[in-house]
């Protein structure tokens, strides 16, 4: 027999690897469950299958009694416009500002410190600040996701930026290049997948900072009817809501993963 | 009057001098070979041609004026790797420099103008022999082709000067022959003047005009940086004979055991 080390699963028993502990969790859950429930039946801390499909039921796919609308769907698009907000505004200002500090030592000179210091800054802990100066509405939390991830999408997107090998600056440069045409035709469509790498990365602490400003102050949102519902112990809805939240953000990066591979096929390849 | 003087060149890094006093004219379409032990500053004499370093004493003349001092058209280069963009195909790279002649701002072109730069692209990438590589990606084509691709990039632009850093040394031998076949016959072609690194000293002596070895002519085992190399060889080529490749050799091999060290 090989080596553990040696040793690959095939692509059967991938699969069935990768499932196992999914299934070992669901199984755990539900024997938990079953014994808790057996105790004491108004147990809200490990619902039963049938109060998951109940609290489904009523936030997806039945319209609320209080304003008639679909509470999941108005919750997804509320906490996906202000994601995507948040995170489209800070990848444009991490391109134009991580090109220009990445590619132009002048600039570099002047900006890198500023970007330095202001990614040491937690953005959690400058919240209330964006509160009281944007209010309680929706720009104080696309603020938040911004400040909180574009120093990282600036430093990340100026690092790519310089590692562009300086043969191929110079190359530009021979075939008269000025510095716009350089940054146009050279950094600008070079730096564009690892933008999309970087946001792939941030996307994770966007979505914290999200539903960090959504459990503080908002009227509808994932990360508010979390919160909202945590008063009543309602794992019901909240367990749900984890899983449903978990499946977008996987979503989000699968697509942007895949648009990446697709749009520019010569960054895939030569990796 | 000589395209390119050099008068009295050094170029120091420090306490190190890679090189010193160097001295020589070289007329317009002059085919130039350097050889030289590794480390000796060959490619830190192109890069004084380049405009990316500048001399530390002397003079760099090209057309009489000092030599600009940054990267522009009228010095092409292709380096050991790295020449050719790797997010456009074989075409577009060729085309790249027409591009950005025409549009100075957008550095891109349409309709009529882009099919005729296209053309006289597709017409290049022939005259190097990639006709059937022109939608390729540069990740797509061998080490050879993507030297052949940057050749090509780098001639349709026309410099005055085109620079080689030892462009086909990571390539097998056979390909690196049929290489130089095609850099000589695109240099009588193009009416370029050439400077080519190579390390095979052998090959410098049968490619192109003229020879140079770059060679410490003194030597200190203990601070190989106190002195620096000269051009200690500037030969006509085709008619040097054995003996004198044996010397150049020993030479050469010795200072690069030094150096190594
Ligand atoms: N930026 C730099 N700072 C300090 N020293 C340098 C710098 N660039 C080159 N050198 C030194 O100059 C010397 C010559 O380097 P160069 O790259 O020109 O050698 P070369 O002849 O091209 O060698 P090879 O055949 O290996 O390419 C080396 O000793 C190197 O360490
Ligand atoms: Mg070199």
């Amino acid at each position: 027999m090989k080596k553990l080390i040696n040793r690959q699963a095939g692509p059967v028993g991938r699969w069935a690897l990768g499932l196992l502990p999914f299934v070992i969790l669901a199984v755990l859950y539900l024997v938990a469950s079953d014994a808790r429930l057996d105790a004491n039946p108004n147990d809200k801390l490990l619902p039963s299958l049938s109060s998951f499909s109940d609290a489904i039921e009523r936030m997806a796919f039945e319209p609320s009694k209080r304003s008639g609308e679909y509470t999941l769907l108005v919750d997804t698009l509320a906490s996906l416009q202000r994601l995507g907000i948040g995170v489209a505004i800070s990848a444009l200002i991490g391109l134009v500002v991580g090109i220009a500090t990445g590619s132009l030592p002048l600039f570099r000179a002047g900006i890198s410190p500023l970007v330095t210091g202001m990614s040491l800054v937690p953005p959690l802990a400058i919240l209330p600040i964006l509160f009281i100066i944007f209010g309680l509405g929706e720009l104080a939390k696309v603020m938040l996701i911004i400040i909180g991830i574009t120093p990282f999408l600036i430093r990340d997107l100026q690092q790519r930026a310089e590692e562009i090998p300086t043969e191929q600056i110079i190359k530009m440069q021979t075939l008269g290049a000025n510095t716009w045409q350089i940054i146009t035709r050279l950094v600008w469509p070079q730096i564009m997948p690892r933008l999309l790498s970087s946001v792939r990365l941030s996307l994770g602490s966007a979505w914290l900072f999200l539903i960090a400003a959504e459990a503080i102050a908002a009227t509808e949102g994932l990360g508010y009817r979390i919160f909202l519902v945590r008063r009543y112990l309602a794992m019901d809805v909240i367990l749900p809501y984890v899983a449903w939240i978990t499946f977008l953000a996987f979503a989000l990066d699968f697509a942007l993963k895949r648009y990446s591979q697709w749009r520019y096929p010569w960054f895939h390849g030569a990796q | 009057m000589a395209a390119i003087e050099i008068k009295n060149l050094w170029k120091e890094y420090g306490q190190d001098v890679v090189l010193e006093r160097l001295n020589a004219k070289v007329e317009e379409g002059e085919f130039v070979t350097v050889v030289g032990a590794s480390g000796c500053g060959k490619t830190t004499f192109l890069k004084m041609m380049l405009g990316t370093e500048s001399p530390t004493r002397g003079q760099l003349l090209l057309d009489g004026k000092p030599i600009p001092d940054e990267p522009d058209e009228t010095r092409g280069i292709v380096f050991q790797r790295y020449s050719v963009l790797p997010h456009l195909t074989a075409v577009e790279n060729v085309m790249l420099a027409g591009e950005l002649e025409s549009s100075r701002w957008l550095g891109r072109v349409f309709g009529g103008k882009r099919r005729a730069l296209r053309e006289q692209a597709e017409e290049m990438l022939a005259s190097v022999g990639l006709d059937q590589a022109l939608g390729k990606y540069p990740h797509e084509l061998s080490g050879g082709m993507q030297q052949r691709l940057a050749l090509a990039q780098a001639l349709i632009k026309k410099p005055r000067i085109l620079l080689l850093d030892e462009p086909f040394g990571a390539l097998d031998p056979g390909i690196r022959r049929d290489m130089h076949e095609l850099v000589l016959d695109l240099w009588r072609k193009q009416d370029l003047t050439v400077f080519m690194i190579t390390h095979d000293l052998a090959e410098g002596f049968f490619l192109g005009t003229r020879m140079w070895v770059f060679d410490k002519e003194r030597l200190d085992p203990q601070t190989p940086g106190s002195y620096g190399a000269r051009i200690t060889y500037d030969l006509p080529v085709g008619n040097s004979d054995k003996g004198t490749l044996q010397s150049i050799t020993q030479s050469v091999d010795s200072t690069a055991r030094v150096l190594g060290a």
